[in-house]
C-alpha cells in the first residue's frame, strides 16, 4: 500500500480528527490514500461512517498504544 | 442567536414532566441507534455532525422554530459546533452539556418513600442508562444499594442530610455496569455485603450476604432481610426493607423481568429465575413496594420520575410474571434475546476486581443502555 500523506490529529477532540481528516482528503486525488493518527476513540465508528458516506474506502484500522491509524482510499 | 447550554439536569426535568423536546442528535447513525436520550414527548432528527461540515442550511427546514432545541453529540465538542452553526442561521438552540457521557452519568434523587419508625428511601435514577440504586436512612445511618460508580453522589448526600453510611449491597454481580459499592464501602468503613455465589472469584473481602441475613439501620429496627432469589445471576438476592419495600434487583422490574444468560448460563438458570419469581415472591405480601435495579422505557417512570410498583399490581400486569406455560417462559428468557450490554465481559471482571481501568475506560465500557431485562 502506498500512503500519500499522513495527518496527525492525535490529541484532538471531536469534530477536529474528521474536519482535519476532511481538509487532508480534498488535497489528495482519486485513488490516493491518506494515513490518520488519532487518539480519540469516538473517531473509530465516526471515520468509519464518514468514509463510507463521502465514497472513500476505508482500507485498514489499526491500534497501538491508544494511537488509532486508519488509512482511507479517497473514492 | 444565542447558544445554550443545556444539563443533563434540565433534560432529566423535561423527562420527568413530559415536556416536549426536540433533539438534533449528531452522532453516527449507529451509535444513535443503539442508544439515545429517551422522553415521551421527544423529536429525534439524526444527523452526523460530518455530513453537516459544510454548514446546516439543508437541515433547517427540518428544525421546527415553536419549540426548544437541543443538538447532542457524543462528548459535546461537534454539538456546540453544529449549534453554533444553527445559530449562525438565525436558530435559538441549545447543545447537551458533556455529551452523552454526562447524560450517562447523571443520577437524579428522588423519594420513594418513609419508613415505619422514621426514616426515608431514596433512589437514585441514572435516567440515560437506567440503572437504579437506594439509599435507606434511619436515625443518622445509612445503607446503600447497587450503588453506580459516581460515588461521590451518595457521599455527599449522605453528608448533607448527616447520616453516616453503614452498609453497602450489590444485589448482585452487575453485568451493565461499574459498581461503587466498594469504593463507597473503602472510604466509609461500611461493610461491603455480596451474595457469595456472585462473588466466588472477587479478589477483596466481603461479608457474605445470605437469604436470611437482616441488617439493622439505625437505632430502631429497620430491617433488612434478605431473600436469596436466582435467577439473573445464581447469587441474586432480593431485600425486604422495614416490611414495606421490596428491593428485587434484577430479578424483577416494572414491565419485564430479569434475562438469566449474561453469565452464559441461560438454560441452567431459567428453573431458578422462575422458582424465584412465581414461588419465593408469591409468598410475600402483595402491599410491598417494588424496587427494581433497572427500568427499560421511560414509560416506566412514575409521575414524579421514580420507578416504583405494588407487587399485586405487578403480579396482575407484568408479562413475565403471567406465563403459565414453563416451555414458553424457558422460550422467552432465553431465545431471542436482545443485544448483550456493551463491554458486558470486561464489566463482570471489574465488578470482581480483576480488572482495574482507569475512569475514561470505565466511561467507555458503560456506553450504552442496561439490556438487563426481557421482555414480550
Amino acid at each position: 500500500m502506498t500512503i500519500d500523506k499522513i495527518l496527525d490529529a492525535k490529541g484532538l477532540a471531536c469534530p477536529m480528527p474528521i474536519v482535519k481528516t476532511r481538509k487532508a482528503m480534498n488535497e489528495l486525488n482519486s485513488g490516493q490514500v491518506l494515513e490518520i493518527h488519532t487518539t480519540d476513540k469516538g473517531a473509530k465508528n465516526d471515520l468509519s461512517a464518514w468514509a463510507k458516506s463521502g465514497g472513500h474506502e476505508l482500507i485498514k484500522i489499526d491500534e497501538e498504544n491508544d494511537v488509532l491509524k486508519f488509512w482511507i482510499k479517497k473514492g | 442567536m444565542t447558544v445554550y447550554a443545556m444539563t443533563s439536569k434540565e433534560v432529566t426535568k423535561k423527562v420527568f414532566n413530559k415536556e416536549s423536546l426536540f433533539i438534533l442528535d449528531v452522532r453516527n447513525e449507529s451509535d444513535f441507534q443503539d442508544w439515545k436520550i429517551e422522553g415521551e414527548n421527544f423529536e429525534y432528527l439524526n444527523i452526523p455532525y460530518f455530513e453537516l461540515l459544510d454548514g446546516v442550511k439543508e437541515i433547517l427546514y427540518n428544525i421546527p422554530t415553536d419549540k426548544d432545541v437541543l443538538v447532542v453529540c457524543a462528548k459535546e465538542g461537534s454539538s456546540v459546533m453544529v449549534a453554533e452553526l444553527l445559530s449562525e442561521e438565525g436558530l435559538t438552540v441549545s447543545y447537551l452539556q458533556g455529551g452523552m457521557k454526562a447524560w450517562s452519568e447523571h443520577l437524579e434523587l428522588v423519594k420513594v418513600g418513609d419508613l415505619k419508625g422514621g426514616g426515608e428511601v431514596y433512589q437514585f435514577v441514572r435516567i440515560g442508562k437506567g440503572c437504579l440504586s437506594y439509599m435507606i436512612v434511619s436515625k443518622g445511618e445509612a445503607a446503600i444499594i447497587d450503588a453506580t460508580r459516581m460515588t461521590d453522589i451518595y457521599l455527599e448526600f449522605a453528608d448533607s442530610i448527616g447520616a453516616n453510611i453503614t452498609h453497602v449491597f450489590d444485589t448482585h454481580l452487575h453485568a451493565d455496569h461499574i459498581s461503587g459499592g466498594r469504593v463507597i464501602a473503602e472510604k466509609t468503613n461500611a461493610t461491603y455485603w455480596l451474595p457469595p455465589k456472585d462473588a466466588t472469584e472477587v479478589t477483596f473481602e466481603y461479608q457474605p450476604l445470605e437469604g436470611g441475613n437482616n441488617v439493622i439501620i439505625g437505632d430502631t429496627s429497620i430491617n433488612i432481610h434478605a431473600l436469596y432469589s436466582p435467577g439473573h445471576t445464581i447469587g441474586s438476592t432480593s431485600f425486604v426493607v422495614d416490611e414495606k419495600f421490596l428491593l428485587s434487583g434484577d430479578i424483577l422490574f416494572i414491565d419485564s423481568i430479569g434475562r438469566p444468560d449474561l453469565a452464559g448460563m441461560a438454560e441452567d438458570w431459567v428453573a431458578d429465575l422462575r422458582e424465584s419469581l412465581y414461588n419465593r415472591y408469591r409468598e410475600l405480601s402483595d402491599e410491598l413496594m417494588v424496587l427494581p435495579a433497572h427500568f427499560m422505557i421511560i414509560e416506566e417512570l412514575n409521575a414524579d420520575g421514580s420507578v416504583s410498583e405494588r407487587l399485586a399490581t405487578l403480579f396482575a400486569k407484568n408479562h413475565g410474571l403471567n406465563i403459565e406455560d414453563e416451555n414458553e417462559f424457558r422460550k422467552l428468557v432465553t431465545e431471542n434475546l436482545p443485544p448483550q450490554p456493551n463491554a458486558y465481559q470486561e464489566i463482570r471482571e471489574t465488578n470482581m476486581g480483576k480488572m482495574n481501568p482507569d475512569v475514561e475506560k470505565q466511561r467507555e465500557m458503560e456506553i450504552g443502555p442496561n439490556r438487563c431485562a426481557v421482555r414480550k
